[in-house]
C-alpha cells in the first residue's frame, strides 16, 4: 500500500514538473493548443461531408459514428497526455540512458512516462468533447446508470489499451534499439480508422480487433450498448479486456528489460 | 544549374540510403490503403448511388494516393532546413555563392523523389494484385497514362514550391511549430488527402480546385482513372502550371527580401 502511494506520489510531481515547464513558455503552449483544436477538426470535416452525401454507414447515423469518433479521440488524446513519455524511448535506450533509469530506486516504467506529458493534448480533448455533446445529444442517448458506466470503462479500457500498444513499441526497442516506424499503424491508426465501428470495415477486421489487438473491446462492443443498439448489460465489462492486453505487454516489457544490454559508454 | 544538380544528387543519394524506413513506411501505406478502401466499401454498399466516381476509380485514387504520397505529404518538410534557420546555421548557406532559394527547392525536390522511388514500386507491384474492384487497375489508354505522368510531375513541383513557402516564412516566425502543424493538415485535407475531392459537396469542391491545393494531390489522382472530362483535364493542366509559375515566382522574390532583412540566431 505505502508503496502505491509512493508511486502515484512520484507520478504526480512528474506531472506537476512538466506543467510547470510547459508554462515557461505560454503564448507557445497556448497557441499549441489552438492548433491542436483546429487540425483534429480535420477529421471531424471529413465525417461530415461524407454524410451530407450518405446517409448511414453499415447501419450507423452521422450522430452515431461522431460518438464513436470523439470517444476514440478521447482515449487517444488522454493516452498521448499521460502515457506518452515512451514515445522518446528508442533514444533512451540508444544512448545508453536507460541505465540511469535502472540503476535508480523507483519504477523504471514510471520514469520514462515521468519524461514527458503532452498537455498540448488539450486542444484536441476540447474538440472531442464539443464533438461528443453533440452527437451524443443528436443520436438521442438517455443516460442510464448502466451507461455511464459504460462509458467511463470505455474511457478507461481504451487510455490502457493505448498504453499498452506505447509499451509494446518500447519494447521492441530494447531488441532493434531504433523505434519502429511500423507501430504507428496501431495507435496513429487506431485515432485515424477508429473514428468508425470496426464492424465498418467487415468481418475480418472486426475478429482482429477482437482477438488480436483488442480495439473492438473498447469500441465496437460498448459502443453497441451506449446507442442502445443491444441490451447486453455486460457490454460494460468488455472494456476491461484491455487489462489483460496490457499485462500481456507488461510481460513483455519485463523480457524486454531482462535481455537489456547497454548500448552507451 | 550545375551547384543546384550537385545539391539534388547528394540529397537524392542520401534518400536512397534509408531503406529500411522505406520499408517501414511502405507498410504504413499498404495498411492506411486498405482501410481507406474497406471504409468507402461500407459507404458504397449502402448507397451506390451516392458515388461522385466509379468504386473502381476510387480505389485508383486512393493507391495511388499511397504510392505517391512523398510526392505531396505535407510532413515530408526537411526537418534539417529549419534548424539552420532557427539556430542561425544557415549563415554559413548565406555565404555561398548560390541562391538559397534554388538550394532548397533542388534538395527538397531531391529528398522526395528518393522516397517516392523506394515506396512506389513495391505499393504498384502489390496493389494490381488485390480483387477487382478493390485493387488498382491499368489506365484507360497509354495516352491517358501519360497525361497522368505529366499531372503528376507538375503536382510535384506545386507541391515543393507550396512548401518552400513555409521555410521562407520561417525567416520571419523562427518557430516553424506552429505553422507546420496547422499546414500539416489543413493542406493535406483541402488538397483530398484525407477524403478525395469529388466526395465533397458540390460548392466546397468547386471552390477548392481553383485553390493550390488540388493542384497539388487531388488532379494526377483523378486524371489516371478518366474520371475527369478532356475539357477539365485541361483546366486542371493551365491551373497547376499558373499556380506553378505564382507560387514558385513570389517565394523566390520573397526569400530573397527575407535574406536581406534576416536577422540570425545564435553566435
Amino acid at each position: 500500500m505505502h508503496r502505491i502511494k509512493d508511486c502515484v506520489n512520484l507520478y504526480a510531481h512528474y506531472v506537476s514538473l512538466n506543467l510547470r515547464s510547459a508554462m515557461q513558455h505560454k503564448a507557445s503552449f497556448f497557441l499549441q493548443i489552438a492548433g491542436q483544436l483546429l487540425t483534429s477538426m480535420t477529421t471531424f470535416l471529413g465525417i461530415t461531408f461524407m454524410f451530407m452525401r450518405f446517409e448511414q454507414v453499415g447501419g450507423y447515423t452521422y450522430a452515431d459514428i461522431l460518438v464513436c469518433y470523439s470517444i476514440v479521440l478521447l482515449q487517444f488524446s488522454l493516452a498521448e497526455m499521460f502515457v506518452r513519455g515512451f514515445d522518446a524511448f528508442s533514444s533512451l535506450v540508444r544512448k545508453g540512458e536507460f541505465d540511469r533509469v535502472l540503476v535508480r530506486p523507483r519504477s523504471p516504467i514510471l520514469q520514462v512516462l515521468g519524461a514527458r506529458f503532452e498537455f498540448t493534448r488539450v486542444g484536441r480533448l476540447l474538440q472531442a468533447l464539443i464533438v461528443f455533446s453533440y452527437g451524443v445529444r443528436a443520436s438521442g442517448v438517455e443516460w442510464t446508470p448502466v451507461r455511464v458506466l459504460t462509458l467511463i470503462s470505455m474511457l478507461l479500457g481504451g487510455i490502457l489499451l493505448f498504453a499498452g500498444l506505447y509499451l509494446m513499441y518500447a519494447s521492441f526497442c530494447f531488441f532493434t534499439l531504433e523505434g519502429l516506424e511500423f507501430m504507428n499503424i496501431f495507435t496513429d491508426g487506431a485515432k485515424e480508422y477508429g473514428k468508425y465501428p470496426v464492424d465498418v470495415y467487415g468481418e475480418r477486421m472486426k475478429k482482429f480487433a477482437t482477438f488480436v489487438i483488442p480495439y473492438a473491446l473498447v469500441q465496437y462492443y460498448p459502443l453497441q450498448l451506449l446507442l442502445g443498439r443491444s441490451d447486453c448489460w455486460y457490454c460494460m465489462l468488455y472494456p476491461l479486456g484491455a487489462v489483460v492486453f496490457l499485462a500481456a505487454c507488461y510481460a513483455f516489457w519485463r523480457f524486454g528489460v531482462r535481455h537489456y544490454t547497454s548500448s552507451g559508454s | 544549374m550545375k551547384k543546384y544538380l550537385s545539391f539534388f544528387r547528394v540529397r537524392f543519394a542520401m534518400g536512397l540510403q534509408y531503406r529500411t524506413a522505406a520499408i517501414a513506411g511502405m507498410t504504413t501505406q499498404f495498411v492506411w490503403g486498405l482501410m481507406e478502401i474497406l471504409v468507402f466499401r461500407a459507404f458504397y454498399a449502402d448507397n451506390p448511388a451516392a458515388f461522385p466516381m466509379t468504386f473502381e476509380a476510387t480505389a485508383n485514387y486512393i493507391w495511388l494516393q499511397q504510392a505517391f504520397l512523398a510526392v505531396f505529404a505535407a510532413w515530408l518538410i526537411e526537418p534539417e532546413i529549419f534548424d539552420c534557420i532557427v539556430d542561425g546555421n544557415v549563415a554559413y548557406e548565406l555565404c555561398r555563392p548560390v541562391n538559397i532559394y534554388d538550394m532548397w527547392f533542388s534538395r527538397s525536390m531531391a529528398s522526395r523523389l528518393s522516397r517516392v522511388l523506394l515506396r512506389c514500386i513495391p505499393i504498384l507491384m502489390i496493389a494490381p494484385l488485390v480483387p477487382k474492384p478493390y485493387g488498382i487497375s491499368l489506365p484507360p489508354s497509354a495516352g491517358q497514362f501519360l497525361v497522368f505522368l505529366l499531372t503528376l510531375a507538375l503536382s510535384f513541383l506545386v507541391s515543393v514550391s507550396f512548401y518552400m513557402w513555409i521555410y521562407v516564412l520561417t525567416f520571419y516566425t523562427v518557430s516553424p511549430l506552429g505553422l507546420r502543424l496547422m499546414v500539416g493538415s489543413v493542406v493535406e485535407f483541402l488538397s483530398g488527402g484525407g477524403i478525395p475531392l469529388p466526395f465533397f459537396p458540390e460548392k466546397v469542391r468547386r471552390f477548392l480546385e481553383i485553390l493550390p491545393f488540388a493542384s497539388m494531390q487531388n488532379v494526377p489522382l483523378r486524371v489516371y482513372s478518366g474520371s475527369m472530362t478532356p475539357g477539365e483535364t485541361q483546366r486542371a493542366i493551365l491551373l497547376q502550371i499558373f499556380w506553378l509559375v505564382v507560387l514558385a515566382a513570389a517565394g523566390r522574390a520573397m526569400c530573397a527580401r527575407a535574406v536581406r532583412h534576416v536577422t540570425l540566431q545564435g553566435g
